[in-house]
């Protein structure tokens, strides 16, 4: 920090196991002060939008069988969450994978929508289980998020801080570092490919602040036991026959080019959104509450603002009766915050 | 959600491996592995997918974190949670064997 020579100096990670790695074990106790490492969208369930929430709350309330990942269930659309639907009797099944989601499908001859939640890593899963085959009744309502154009969006907000990106270990597993490149030619700022240890994020934070401060604009991969310059070819392969990006919306952030992955027309015998006429009008009716809109999400996940900063953290919005999505789910940097404090002093307990 | 945690291969079915996750076994879908597996082999496993075979030289330090994390962490951890989640997310055996 000394050598850099200017402070602060902000750095964004994308990845909420990254903020519990750095929450959990108190590394931020251990980095320069002046030193700000900021959590960005890296919290798929947090960066999913409030129509794609709705679609599938729509799809519940109507009767339809609704499996997803366990997290997003508590997640409010625009009016109401699936667990609202749940305790007025619609059916959501939690999965852990969307395997399970299949074989749950395969038990009945009724419809069954998986709500695909996550960013590629995931969506990989889904695409190579359409490859695979489904039964009849299986259809996917997608809501996958592609990672690489949301740095995009970071870097040029007018005012963002951030010099420097640290890219998740295991998503990078699949696309491979190279494909920052663009990114870092595009926008001058260096990215480092970091896993999840606590040495392995404190080794790529400091190899991040040394291309910083030599002013090298480069990507550096600091987990190359996992991650390799080109990544899992067979994994794109897959992902990228089922799936095409489109531009959407990630929840508070803004307008991402190229940030949904959306089935393709030829799987559109598996996608729920032509299998199934969803209305959105009635939940869009029930106005937002005027919590929902003090909650600040979407500047904490800019990198604008820190949970410390909105004036529901802790008070209106806890883990037990989350506002924003940021306090649902256990990658949002809200609830990390909650269970582990965000900026512990040495010697002293988190807050619980 | 973009964790992946490593398992032990236990036996290979075209393209479903049982997988030892800490003296669970469950199995996991090996689509879209890019390197050829075998019995014996570590693998990373995300919402029940292989995604990348580790190699031995690099097991043990993979290991260490995990094996802290599953120890330590009590029942609210986040981050523990999450790795049990991804070794729930593996298929159970027909026949009901996760020993």
């Amino acid at each position: 920090m000394e050598q850099i020579g200017r402070e602060p100096l902000a750095v964004m990670h994308v990845c909420g196991s990254h903020e519990q790695a750095i929450a959990r074990f108190g590394l931020r106790a251990v980095l320069p002060p002046a030193l700000d490492v900021v959590m960005g969208p890296g919290c798929p369930v947090c960066v999913t939008d409030v129509p794609e929430i709705d679609e599938a709350v729509a799809l519940a309330q109507a009767g339809v069988r609704v499996a997803t990942y366990g997290d997003i269930v508590r997640v409010p659309g625009s009016s109401r969450s699936l667990a609202d639907a749940q305790a007025d009797g619609a059916r959501i099944e939690v999965v852990y994978s969307v395997t399970q989601a299949v074989e749950l499908a395969r038990a009945s001859d009724e419809p069954l929508v998986f709500f695909a939640t996550g960013f590629e890593t995931t969506a990989v899963a889904t695409a190579a289980t359409l490859l695979a085959g489904t039964p009849p009744g299986f259809s996917v309502l997608s809501a996958h998020k592609y990672i690489p154009p949301a740095m995009e969006i970071v870097a040029e907000m007018p005012d963002t801080r951030v010099e420097g990106f640290l890219a998740a270990g295991h998503a990078a597993t699949i696309t491979g570092a190279d494909v920052f490149e663009a990114f870092v030619a595009r926008h001058g700022v260096p990215v480092v490919v970091a896993g999840f240890e606590p040495l392995d994020v404190l080794a790529g934070l400091a190899r991040l602040l040394e291309l910083v401060r030599d002013r090298r604009p480069e990507v550096a991969n600091m987990y190359p036991r996992c991650v390799t310059r080109t990544g899992n070819r067979a994994a794109q392969e897959q992902l990228w026959r089922v799936f095409r990006p489109i531009g959407g919306c990630w929840r508070g952030i803004a307008h991402v080019p190229n940030g949904n992955l959306r089935l393709r027309d030829e799987w559109a015998h598996v996608d729920a959104r032509r299998r199934f006429d969803i209305d959105l009008a009635p939940l869009r009716a029930g106005a937002p509450s005027g919590l929902l809109r003090q909650c600040r999400c979407g500047d904490i996940m800019a990198g604008l603002a820190r949970p410390s900063d909105c004036a529901l953290f802790g008070k209106a919005c806890t883990a037990d009766s989350p506002v924003g999505a940021c306090m649902v789910s256990s990658e949002g940097t809200c609830r990390i915050w909650t269970q582990y404090g965000g900026h512990p002093d040495l010697g002293t307990e988190p807050a619980r | 959600m973009c964790l992946g945690v490593p398992g032990r291969v236990i036996e290979i079915d075209g393209l479903l491996a049982t997988v030892d996750f800490w003296g669970v076994r469950r199995q996991v879908r090996l689509d879209v592995v890019d390197e050829p597996v075998a019995p014996g082999d570590y693998v990373l496993n995300h919402v029940g997918f292989a995604i990348r075979r580790i190699h031995e030289s690099e097991i043990e330090t993979t290991l260490a974190l995990y094996e802290e994390l599953l120890g330590a962490a009590d029942e609210d951890d986040l981050l523990a949670a999450d790795v049990r989640g991804e070794v729930a997310a593996g298929g159970k055996r027909r026949d009901g064997d996760e020993r």
